[in-house]
């Protein structure tokens, strides 16, 4: 069980504005007192460059970057060869994009993804079909907020890509992609999934081998860690055989006036210095995560969803419409809402000042979501570990408040 | 201070000049691509003054008053006098200090009425 006022103690932030509630952990998350400490301990002990320096502190910094490739794929049951650091989430799938993308995808051929997509998981698709000529398919999303099952109508043997959201930001649905790619695989055994888990992996037990997917992708910064650290995990037959992305420094073996031998995987995607300080303090960040149990993170999100939603209808009936429904389903702390005939930025910005309640108003980076639902925008709710069913009544009597300026 | 004041509140829930033109001079969509708002704005034009002006929108309280105060304020204006209007002219119509994510909201109807007066 996890208690979230104890869970607080080790979040600086809730010691800087002790009245702050945060409800917006999907766009990103707070940060502990370990992560903070171990970029400070980087940039005062050890803050050289790594895989280059033939001294101590470079080499402490690289067995440091490096331990973190190994917590981290350990997390999501992976190797360590297969993990690239990015930037996030974003451009871990541009990466594969502009690389195995450019290559496998001709005209003709399809690229499936459905209408849940972040836009991160969905524009660089959208575009490089255009560039291929090849045909953008989305697979529609139910009313009560699920992917459509029946595949046969948009994947084919064409299909060289299909690219699903774990979690979704909006719903937070959690989607059968264990089935949905087996049913994928089975209708085109060479059919490539990439899987966008930045909504998952902090809030889910997740595991690359179960999934059965080619790629996987996530950000550190939405589970605790430091911004500007994506994570990209490839199948390494996958790797091993892709061009590199960025070119430059730390990512070849050799180079000549007319040519450059390229390095091995993952040093070959990871041109140029990368965020060094942010990489190693993501471990503490994993490492925090496993100490509190992605289990218990998980059973503690899904309470406070149903003590949510469950207010919410108390409270403002059919005034207030939940995206994807009321009805449960398997999902994490996300929760999106309108107040009818009130727009959601007036109410976020009606909570902040009044209550300094942290929400998210807009479409969330999901705009073709919205619309397939019928909406222009959304007031979202999205909870952590630190969250307690207090920050919900609070939120629940701010709302009274705001709907009461704005009516 | 709260920036839902009673001006804004009067604007944003009973706005005036809402509606389409149907013999405008122009029309103009344009989009807040923060949050997915839109606002059509339709304006008539006589001897270089604005005859007419109305607007439809989706869109939050803040971007409703301006586009309604907006409106109001252009009525019977010359075109050379409104090419001038600013950010602060908008600031100083609505009597609110906003952060800037929320500028944005204000200064959509400012980027449509900008766009009819492009001739």
């Amino acid at each position: 069980m996890i208690d979230p006022i104890v869970l607080q103690k080790d979040f600086p932030i809730f010691s800087y504005d002790k009245q702050m509630i945060y409800l917006d952990s999907a766009a990103t998350s707070l940060k502990p007192a370990c992560v903070i400490n171990k970029l400070t301990e980087y940039y005062s002990q050890y803050s050289a460059n790594i895989h280059r320096g033939i001294y101590k502190i470079s080499e402490k910094a690289t067995e440091e970057y490096e331990m973190t490739r190994k917590e981290t794929a350990d997390f999501i049951g992976a190797q360590s060869q297969e993990i690239i650091f990015t930037r996030n989430t974003t451009e871990s799938i541009n990466l594969i994009a502009y690389t195995l993308g450019e290559k496998i995808v001709h005209a003709n051929d399809s690229i499936v993804a459905s209408y849940m997509e972040h836009h991160s998981n969905f524009v660089p698709w959208q575009q490089l079909a255009k560039r291929k000529n090849a045909l953008f398919t989305m697979i529609p999303c139910t009313l009560d907020g699920k992917i459509h099952r029946d595949l046969e109508k948009y994947v084919t043997k064409r299909t060289k890509f299909l690219c699903l959201t774990l979690a979704s930001n909006v719903l937070g649905t959690i989607n059968p992609l264990p089935s949905i790619i087996e049913h994928a695989k089975r209708i085109n055994p060479k059919i490539i999934t990439v899987v966008d888990a930045a909504q998952a992996v902090p809030h889910i037990h997740t595991d690359v081998k179960k999934l059965r997917c080619d790629f996987f992708a996530f950000s550190a910064h939405k589970m605790l860690g430091p911004t500007n650290v994506g994570i990209l995990w490839g199948k390494a037959k996958h790797l091993s055989a892709m061009p590199p992305f960025l070119f430059g420094g730390g990512m070849i073996k050799q180079v000549t006036k007319n040519r450059t031998i390229f390095a091995d995987v993952p040093s070959r995607f990871e041109a140029g210095t990368p965020g060094i300080a942010e990489v190693i303090a993501f471990k503490e960040a994993v490492r925090y995560i496993k100490k509190i149990g992605i289990d218990a993170i998980s059973s503690h999100e899904k309470n406070l969803c149903q003590y949510l939603i469950a207010s919410l209808i108390e409270n403002f009936g059919k005034r207030c419409v939940l995206l994807g429904g009321s009805k449960p389903r398997n999902r994490v702390g996300v929760v999106s809402l309108n107040i009818k005939d009130i727009h959601p930025h007036d109410i976020a910005a009606i909570l902040d000042e009044r209550k300094h309640i942290c929400v998210r108003a807009g479409h969330h980076c999901t705009l073709p979501l919205h619309s397939s639902l019928g909406f222009d925008s959304s007031l979202r709710i999205s909870m952590y570990m630190y969250n307690s069913r207090n920050d919900i009544d609070n939120l629940i009597s701010a709302l009274h408040t705001a709907i009461s300026i704005l009516s | 201070m709260s920036i839902y004041r009673e001006l804004i509140l009067d604007h944003a829930n009973n706005p005036r000049n809402t509606g389409i033109i149907v013999k405008k001079t122009k029309t103009v969509l344009v989009f807040n691509s923060l949050c997915g708002d839109k606002v059509r704005m339709d304006i008539v034009f006589k001897n270089n003054r604005v005859a007419d002006i109305k607007f439809i929108g989706q869109g939050c309280a803040i971007s409703k008053a301006a586009s309604s105060m907006l409106t109001e304020y252009a009525k019977g204006k010359k075109k050379k006098e409104l090419k001038k209007l600013t950010k602060t002219d908008i600031m100083n119509l609505l009597k609110i200090d906003l952060g800037p994510n929320r500028v944005k909201c204000a200064l959509l109807p400012l980027e449509a009425l900008k766009k009819l007066l492009i001739t």
